[in-house]
């Protein structure tokens, strides 16, 4: 059978996870197996490797085969005003908080291609909160931050982009926050002013400042339940206190040592209040 | 360490396989050990309502499959909308945003191709039912790794193409018809 030639076995799965960490030191060993393996998998038979052998030479020796490697294993998809009801109970329950501090500081754990920031950027300016207000933007990933910091998404998209917009709560034509130009829409550099995209690995690096709100959504799915601990201390240590820290639609903090240290806020749209250090 | 995994069934439908699902579930043996999977292709904004609607019909227990949740026998899991459902190595399912396959999240072939890898031989998967190529890579991934394959009878299903497709590209162990449904599954 075709397909069962180009079957990676998990012991080999394993040898390219330990390869990717003794080289380069990327440590995938915490995540979700299946998902790493499908992922592998998908690339070993797209790029027609004819053996294990030649597929692990490959990842070895050439670093920007490396690089797209890296942007295949970690999932990169992601929209604008995804979840349009999160969105909403931010422009509701949180920003209206934030709005009485002085000097609003944000982290975007895990932003991708940027589609969710800028989509915060919008409610931010939208409330008028902007100019006082930092975005930090950080994933793993150097070539997603790269096109995140052009903000340039497909045309295509903004139909349904514009449609979650105003599910959100958008009072506005969507298209003012873009000028589309052929196949592409790039967003407004009054949105990317105030946004700060940065490399940070949540499995090695360390806290980097204290924030009012983190936002980390669809990560945390790939990650086994010992490294979602680790990452969801890290977002606790993060937060000043009474500092709001938002998942994604199927990740909660239930279970996890964290959760005595949160209160939740919205439950369905997954936002938590900081209570306790 | 397979041995302590459940016996497993994964059921993948698409257009016209809710009824399928309506009909089977509520005959089954309320004494039945599968840990059931289904995965339906649906409209993305439908939410929980897929696992409620089931839930009112079946003799087993039917939740949403959640992530990291450890798959336990008489149990019935329904994939969410707009996520891939993945099963790790010791039985626990993990849920992936990742690109759509077959135009569909979650895709059929996606679980019963994870689900191959895992339980292998332990596993039998059922396609039913629609108007997609979807479910056809996974169920001969099952084939190849000792897995029971099966499909609704095209004849009988609402949505042929989907059953019948699978059929030409492989030799599926079982066709079955709504009648036959229960009593195959019991027989797992
Ligand atoms: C599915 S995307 C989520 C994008 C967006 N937050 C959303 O929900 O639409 C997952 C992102 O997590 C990033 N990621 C994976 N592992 C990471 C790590 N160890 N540290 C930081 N980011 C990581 C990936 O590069 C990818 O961009």
């Amino acid at each position: 059978m075709k397909e069962h030639v180009h079957h990676l076995k998990d012991e080999e799965v394993n040898i390219l996870l330990n390869d990717l960490l003794e080289q380069y030191g990327y440590d995938f060993t915490d995540y979700s197996f299946a998902s790493v393996k499908r992922r592998l998998q998908r690339v070993y038979i797209n790029d027609r490797f004819p053996s294990f052998a030649e597929f692990r030479y490959r990842v070895i020796r050439d670093s920007t085969y490396l690089t797209y490697l890296m942007e295949q294993i970690t999932v990169n998809v992601t929209e604008m005003f995804r979840d349009p009801a999160f969105f909403q109970a931010l422009r509701k329950q949180v920003l209206p908080v934030l709005a009485t501090y002085p000097f609003i500081r944000i982290w975007h754990a895990g932003c991708s291609t940027g589609e969710e920031v800028y989509s915060m950027a919008i409610l931010l300016q939208e409330m008028n909160l902007l100019h006082k207000s930092v975005i930090y933007a950080t994933d793993i990933n150097e070539s997603v931050l790269e096109k995140a910091r052009k903000g340039i998404f497909p045309l295509a998209y903004m139909q349904q982009y514009s449609q979650n917009y105003l599910q959100s709560g958008g009072q506005h034509d969507f298209s003012r926050y873009y000028a589309a130009n052929y196949e592409y829409a790039k967003f407004s550099e009054s949105l990317s002013e105030k946004i700060i995209f940065a490399a940070h690995n949540l499995v090695t690096d360390r806290s980097f400042n204290e924030f009012q709100l983190i936002i980390c959504r669809n990560v945390l799915i790939y990650f086994n339940k010992d490294l979602q601990d680790k990452v969801l201390h890290l977002f606790s240590e993060s937060l000043e206190q009474l500092g709001f820290l938002a998942l994604g639609a199927k990740e909660t903090l239930r279970f996890t040592t964290v959760a005595p240290l949160f209160k939740p806020l919205a439950q369905k749209e997954k936002i938590w209040r900081k209570i306790a250090t | 360490m397979t041995v302590s995994l459940p016996r497993t069934l994964v059921i993948g439908g698409s257009a016209g396989s809710l009824d399928v699902l309506l009909q089977l579930l509520p005959s089954l043996d309320p004494a039945c050990r599968l840990a059931i999977i289904i995965v339906l292709h649906r409209k993305s904004d439908n939410e929980t309502l897929l696992s409620d609607l089931l839930a009112t019909r079946s003799v087993l227990p039917v939740k949403e499959a959640e992530e990291k949740d450890l798959l336990r026998p008489g149990m019935v899991y329904v994939a969410p909308a707009d996520y891939h459902l993945l099963i790790e190595p010791d039985g626990t399912l993990t849920l992936d945003y990742s690109e759509k396959v077959h135009y569909s999240r979650p895709s059929i072939d996606v679980t019963f191709s994870a689900a191959a890898e895992v339980f292998k031989e332990r596993l039998a998967c059922l396609l039913l039912s629609g108007a997609n190529t979807d479910g056809a890579d996974g169920l001969q991934m099952v084939q190849a790794m000792g897995g029971v394959t099966a499909v609704q009878d095209p004849g009988e299903a609402e949505v042929a193409f989907m059953p019948r497709h699978a059929m030409t590209v492989m030799q599926v162990d079982r066709v079955l018809k709504q009648k036959e449904m229960a009593e195959w599954v019991m027989s797992l």
